[in-house]
């Protein structure tokens, strides 16, 4: 094995990661993929000293490890691919071929991931994207998107379907596409990369904007003290808590269950409104901060949570109980949507995807970071992989985490006092961040020059991983059970095409 | 049966029963009040991430703004954001904020459309398109529908088609991929139709300003109805805008 080992959130200086030949490179990755417990958490290239340098992380669940590797090749080049062998780098490799330029010789579909602002190939146009279609006059298409019936994201899906059946989805994203990561390099105040973060996922504020300030700290061998470690993890857990049960009324609110879709999204109201109480913003935006906070959680905010949360409970659990038992929701949820356990693993999943077909993919366990490596998390696990069973998971995670969230509040740590801190990232340096966010595992990387500056600037979002995911699910199921299907997994647009 | 009355008794009312006085409870960062005695205003300029704060006079601009509060943290006695949720203006310069001034943001009637307040002053369905939004905005439209807010009240409404809406709510940056679909999008709503711009991203490009994976053309070819500035836009602030816009310019005016 010719790989360096490090931890979640540990500086190590670049030029340690071994840089292989791609053969060499290839099998060893491929090998450590062959083990259950390892998965690839991000894979890219960027421009380095006038070449293309491939930089492929894989996490040890077991070893509490990520494991780097490298290797150079040119632009033009065309590779063997890693999918080949191992689906799960499908969209990677898909990512490194429309940024880089590179080709591969065996990719079993190199379809565009995003059509980036800085692609390789100018030419290649969203618009003009040719989908997948069959010659048949037994099947019909249909093409949903960019714009969709709600007010949700712009994303497109083109169904082959046989009647009410669908055979076959496509989706194709990258109308969000920003140019995030390219910002991350451009804004050179420190402010502006912390709302860059802020703004990858508005749904995940609280996810996304931990994984970066903790790899910023990690870059500048900066520690977060207890009480800002405890800050991030009520955040995590509240914006899991809410997003949950904002999924459990569109869930509800797909199956024309009003009284679901009532309660469950009006419950959401005092879980946001917390911080807005905490913050001034709904979604948290503005709260988490490098090296300091505005917003230390006070014993005061925790009492207004705990007493809010004497009337959530009771009327969460009063709807969960007559949502999960009455015959109409079941039947619509119930082995809808169905993934397998080897389906799962084939592809990547990650988060409550992974979770709901008993894979056990889950950074608060495996790699815990800030106040997670304290509370021993056990995570929840179902086994049929339908939307029940994401459903479920919902549920139990929200009954989990406001048991952590009791811990958290009523054992706030003393409090330091900050100022911001403007830290400078070490010269040369690698690091990776991941957090559990509430719909799974998030990676943030990054690669300093020799004057401190960022080189490279990779986020992932586990859509990346997932989107595939739901292709799988709605395979044989009815078009109209589509919507909760999608819903069942809420992944994001913006968080994807970045 | 008896479980779902018994759950309706338990809810009660969730309703705001006026969403015109109603108070957002804890801090809230709405319409910032600046003292005209600053005289740093180069260190408040630098902070600021998107370039909202200009000096002679000292101003910030609410369609830049991303309500992230620094400059306030760094002049606590000198800018101070209130609690006032009503944010939305329909002249894109009334939403850049003087030093010195402490007033309330408003619509100008005789801007607003004449047709606006007969046709759609007691239903308005409005068509939304995220472009290049990051979610936030829309999950706060969204919540504009629900039991806590509802919009619906009014006869405002989001709908599925564009064919049967009267305007569409733009969020996000609008990015070079959607500007196509955008377009198309917009020309399929009948006319009269209304363009909304919900949140800063969509007035101004926020802290996207400027990136080359943008093309905002579509937004200067268009008369804009309304500006709803935030980060996200809170649903009050959205709610109000609208009945404004729909309210304030009697029929025969």
């Amino acid at each position: 094995m010719n790989a360096i080992s490090l931890n979640n959130n540990e500086r190590i200086v670049f030029s340690s990661i071994p840089v292989l030949s791609y053969d060499q490179f290839m099998e060893q990755n491929l090998v450590l993929l062959e083990n259950d417990s390892c998965h690839c958490i991000s894979y890219f290239g960027f421009h380095f000293d006038g070449k293309i340098r491939l930089v492929c992380c894989i996490a040890d669940d077991t070893q509490n490890s990520i494991l780097v590797s490298s290797a150079v090749t040119l632009k033009d080049e065309c590779l063997p691919s890693f999918t080949a062998h191992q689906q799960a780098f499908h969209a990677f490799e898909r990512e490194i071929s429309e940024n880089m330029g590179i080709g591969y010789t065996d990719h079993p579909w190199l379809k565009p991931v995003r059509y980036p602002a800085n692609r390789a190939d100018r030419k290649l146009v969203i618009g003009n994207y040719p989908f997948y279609s069959i010659d048949s006059d037994e099947l019909h298409e249909v093409g949903v998107g960019p714009v969709h019936a709600g007010v949700i994201e712009p994303g497109h899906f083109r169904f082959i379907c046989n009647g009410e059946q669908i055979l076959h989805l496509e989706i194709q994203l990258g109308y969000q596409h920003r140019g995030i990561e390219s910002l991350f390099l451009e804004k050179k105040n420190l402010l502006q990369k912390v709302i860059l973060a802020e703004s990858i996922a508005g749904d995940t504020v609280a996810g996304h904007t931990t994984a970066f300030v903790n790899l910023w700290e990690s870059l500048c061998n900066y520690k977060a003290g207890k009480d800002l470690q405890s800050d991030r993890t009520i955040a995590l857990e509240i914006e899991r808590i809410a997003v949950h049960t904002g999924d459990l009324a569109a869930l509800s609110n797909d199956i024309a269950y009003q009284p679901g879709s009532a309660v469950f999204g009006r419950l959401r109201t005092p879980l946001i409104n917390h911080f807005q109480l905490w913050c001034g913003n709904r979604l948290a935006k503005g709260l988490i901060r490098p090296a300091g906070t505005h917003f230390p959680y006070t014993g005061q905010l925790a009492d207004q949570f705990l007493r809010m949360l004497e009337s959530w409970e009771p009327d969460f659990n009063e709807m969960w109980n007559v949502f999960h038992k009455l015959p109409g929701v079941m039947g619509r949820l119930e082995k809808t949507g169905i993934l397998s356990n080897e389906q799962v693993r084939q592809i990547g999943a990650v988060g409550i995807t992974a979770r709901s077909c008993n894979l056990g993919r889950d950074i608060r366990s495996s790699h815990p970071h800030d106040y997670y490596s304290q509370i021993n998390h056990q995570s929840v696990m179902k086994r049929h992989g339908d939307v029940y069973s994401r459903a479920q998971i919902r549920r139990e995670e929200i009954r989990q985490s406001l048991g952590y969230l009791r811990q958290l509040v009523n054992d706030l740590p003393v409090r330091e006092p900050y100022k911001l801190l403007q830290l400078q990232p070490e010269p040369g340096s690698f690091a990776i961040s991941l957090v559990e966010s509430w719909r799974g595992e998030i990676c943030h990387c990054a690669v300093t020059d020799k004057n401190g500056e960022l080189m490279i600037y990779k986020v992932k979002d586990p859509s990346f991983h997932n989107w595939m995911a739901l292709a799988l699910a709605v395979r044989n199921n009815e078009i109209s059970d589509f919507p909760v299907c999608n819903k069942s997994f809420n992944l994001s647009y913006c968080g994807h095409d970045l | 049966m008896f479980d779902h009355l018994k759950i309706i008794i338990h809810q009660g009312k969730q309703y705001i029963p006026d969403v015109t006085t109603a108070v957002v409870p804890g801090i809230f960062r709405g319409r910032p009040v600046i003292s005209s005695e600053i005289s740093d205003w180069k260190a408040l300029a630098e902070i600021c991430p998107t370039g909202a704060i200009t000096s002679a006079p000292v101003s910030i601009d609410l369609g830049r703004c991303l309500f992230c509060g620094e400059c306030a943290f760094l002049f606590p006695d000198r800018i101070r954001f209130t609690t006032d949720y009503k944010l939305a203006c329909n002249v894109r310069e009334d939403l850049i904020i003087l030093s010195g001034e402490d007033k309330p943001v408003e619509l100008r009637p005789e801007f607003i459309r004449k047709e606006i307040s007969g046709l759609y002053g007691r239903s308005l369905k409005l068509r939304q398109v995220s472009a290049g939004g990051d979610n936030s905005c829309e999950l706060e439209l969204n919540a504009c529908g629900n039991v806590n807010f509802d919009m619906g009240r009014f006869g405002i409404e989001f709908v599925a088609s564009p064919r049967h809406a009267d305007g569409i709510v733009i969020t996000g940056p609008v990015t070079e991929n959607m500007a196509g679909p955008l377009q198309i999008c917009y020309d399929a709503v009948p006319e009269p139709r209304l363009i909304i711009l919900a949140g800063t991203d969509a007035i101004s490009g926020g802290i996207f300003d400027g990136a080359p994976a943008l093309n905002r053309s579509f937004l200067s070819k268009y008369q804009i109805d309304l500006y709803v500035p935030g980060n996200p836009v809170h649903p009050l602030t959205f709610i109000n805008g609208v009945l404004e816009l729909i309210k304030k310019r009697k029929k025969n005016d």
